[in-house]
């Protein structure tokens, strides 16, 4: 059983709901990234989903893009990652799933990736243009080394398609909110509840929702209907902020704080 | 499995994406079957587009090489200068099928943008073109062209500022107006069902040339040559000959300014496998699987991957791929202008230039695709002349 597993587990008989921040590896730095992995954590992070920057990232909007650009000059690759992986590994058990492209994935040798990643502390892998059509060999290389594959799953998939990505799908399925790219929004699709419910019907595997998830009460929506919340361009946003500002200078403090907001904005 | 082309091709793209793949593959093969659907295509070739386009024996080039004699395809007297209205007229009666009303389309020279932007005129439809910026100020003028014809055209300011970075762009508007939009790819690249597509509508080019060549020499030609940029005009010549082995296909990549990572765009041979743009096919990459930056003085060849079918016409040795430099482009681009009268684009005259290096007895036969034609290119040429 991975730590996404038990994780997820954990939760179920609690009746509590997963949050879940990603982060794109190395911005601003490999070093702030392990500082926010573990601050993240602290403010409540049940997962984190790390993210490998590549050259062409076209589900990401623009905040992402951004960060994949500071990434990639910071000279940040695969490797690098799996390193983090590793630093983080000696001071958490907290769950950690390696998201990123295709291509750097396949480039590193699919049964090499599976290796190296459970060696470096990873729970699971996700690649966003990995279709399940395309994706036997991956999930081979990656369940043979007890690694969880997680899975898109839009609203404009058929439902033919859920049930066989929910069949490929281990640890957790990833529902995308709505159609577009990654990044903010003020509203959440009107008609996610239906998504999430027809969804639900096909899988008892947990369900995480990302994609524009950027306020607490989107947060809560969510939970409402799933089982997990994942927060991406927002978290990424305030990054960027703190890096950009030259006043504030506790990007880590900022983050966390930013983070205990969206899972709770009472404070309690 | 679909859509592959030996282990090459396949589908790998956000799974939004899916779902209108599904939707335009099932689209595809019902116009396919539908005479209807065939007629109308043929009937706007011929009479929109001006097809068949001559095949047109290059004496005085044939004299000046004194090797095989030379025949271009004058896909540069299409409407619109370019082979590219091909693959626009079938596409854009399927989104008309489909009910699609709003068209996207990337462009790197800009003749894809103009093909694009000329059919959703004349099918009175909205079109949104992604153009890099570095793309516009070389191809100013089919900027203004597509303008002239209707079109938006957005500028991507991302990455290397070229080709790449707008099927990027295009690829993230499909995906977030996904109910709405038809994305009109321009090339034999993307996930399938567009290798397969675009090849279909671009493969009229290989069939005129088997009945014209027959027509002029009683036999088949020895040697076809065409550029190479995602692959689209090179597969429109070669598709019809691939089952006659005694055929030598020969497609041009673009070398640039030399054999250096990211000095160039030839991907079979500065480049591995790897996955861009839904399509697994050869790229330039570094060793992390980044992909790299390129180079050509030819907007329409300076992109990092290939069409997949290429990839394997590639690994089956079946078509012989090669790359020619910026310079030796530029000497064929004045060198056809002058003894010919025809001013070709720079993405044809990697063909010609490598078609003047072929050492071949004057009883051979070659025919060069001659994709399309260099209005586009004389500021871009008159820049780098000024800068010698």
């Amino acid at each position: 059983m991975t730590r996404i597993e038990k994780r997820f587990g954990q939760l179920k008989a609690d009746h509590g709901k997963a949050f879940i921040p990603y982060l794109t590896a190395g911005d601003p730095s490999l070093e702030m990234t392990l500082e926010l992995v573990l601050a993240l954590e602290k403010a409540g992070a049940d997962l984190i989903e790390v993210g490998v920057p590549f050259s062409d990232p076209i589900a990401d909007g623009p905040v992402i893009q951004r960060a994949t650009d500071r990434a990639l000059r910071n000279g940040v690759t695969l490797q690098k990652v799996l390193k983090l992986g590793e630093n983080v590994r000696k001071k958490s058990e907290i769950p950690l799933v390696l998201f990123s492209y295709f291509n750097p994935l396949l480039n590193h040798g699919l049964d090499r990736l599976a290796k190296d990643s459970t060696a470096a502390g990873f729970d699971g892998v996700l690649a966003s243009d990995l279709t399940i059509e395309e994706s036997e060999p991956f999930v081979r290389s990656m369940q043979r080394a007890g690694l969880n594959t997680i899975f898109l799953v839009a609203p404009t998939s058929s439902e033919e398609r859920m049930k066989k990505i929910a069949e490929t799908s281990t640890g957790f399925l990833y529902a995308i909110s709505r159609t577009g790219v990654t990044g903010e929004r003020q509203e959440l699709a009107a008609d996610l509840k239906e998504f999430l419910r027809t969804l639900r019907s096909f899988t008892t595997t947990p369900i995480a929702v990302g994609f524009g998830i950027s306020r607490p009460e989107h947060v809560q929506a969510v939970w409402r209907e799933a089982d997990a919340a994942i927060v991406g361009s927002a978290i990424v946003r305030e990054i960027e902020k703190v890096i950009g500002d030259p006043v504030v200078v506790d990007l880590v403090g900022t983050v966390s704080a930013f983070a205990r907001w969206l899972k709770d904005p009472s404070g309690k | 499995m679909k859509g592959h082309y030996g282990n090459y091709g396949g589908q790998f793209v956000p799974e939004t994406l899916m779902h209108p793949l599904e939707e335009l593959e099932a689209a595809y093969t019902a116009a396919q079957r539908d005479p209807s659907f065939q007629l109308e295509f043929d009937q706007l070739l011929r009479h929109y587009s001006g097809r068949p386009t001559a095949l047109y024996f290059a004496e005085r080039l044939t004299k000046a090489w004194r090797g095989a004699k030379i025949y271009l395809k004058r896909e540069d007297l299409n409407h619109t200068g370019a082979h590219k209205i091909n693959n626009c007229l079938g596409q854009g009666l399927l989104a008309r099928r489909m009910g699609k009303r709003r068209i996207i389309a990337e462009t790197g020279a800009g003749q894809h943008g103009v093909a694009t932007a000329t059919v959703c005129a004349l099918l009175g439809m909205e079109c949104v073109i992604y153009m890099g910026e570095e793309d516009i100020r070389r191809q100013e003028l089919n900027v203004f062209r597509m303008k002239l014809l209707g079109a938006r055209v957005i500028p991507v300011s991302a990455g290397s500022k070229t080709l790449k970075d707008a099927i990027n762009e295009s690829m993230r508007d499909w995906v977030t107006n996904v109910r709405t939009t038809y994305y009109m790819l321009g090339s034999v690249l993307g996930p399938h069902p567009y290798p397969l597509m675009v090849r279909d509508f671009q493969s009229v080019i290989g069939r005129e040339v088997r009945a014209q060549i027959l027509e002029k020499e009683g036999r088949l030609p020895d040697v076809l040559v065409a550029c190479v940029g995602g692959g689209s005009n090179a597969i429109g010549l070669f598709y019809d000959f691939v089952e006659d082995n005694q055929i030598q296909m020969i497609g041009v990549e673009a070398g640039g300014r030399g054999p250096k990572l990211g000095e160039h765009a030839a991907r079979f041979s500065g480049g591995r496998p790897g996955v861009l743009h839904g399509t697994f096919s050869y790229i330039l990459q570094d060793a992390d699987g980044q992909v790299v930056p390129t180079h050509s003085v030819s907007a329409g060849l300076d992109y990092p991957a290939v069409g997949p079918e290429h990839a394997e016409l590639h690994d089956k040795g079946r078509v012989i791929y090669t790359s020619v430099t910026d310079g030796e482009a530029l000497d064929a681009f004045h060198e056809l202008s002058r003894l010919e009268g025809i001013i070709p684009a720079l993405e044809s005259s990697h063909a010609v230039a490598q078609t003047k290096k072929l050492i071949l007895p004057s009883t051979r036969v070659v025919v060069i695709n001659l994709s399309g034609r260099g209005d586009k290119d004389v500021t871009e040429v008159m820049r780098l002349m000024s800068e010698k």
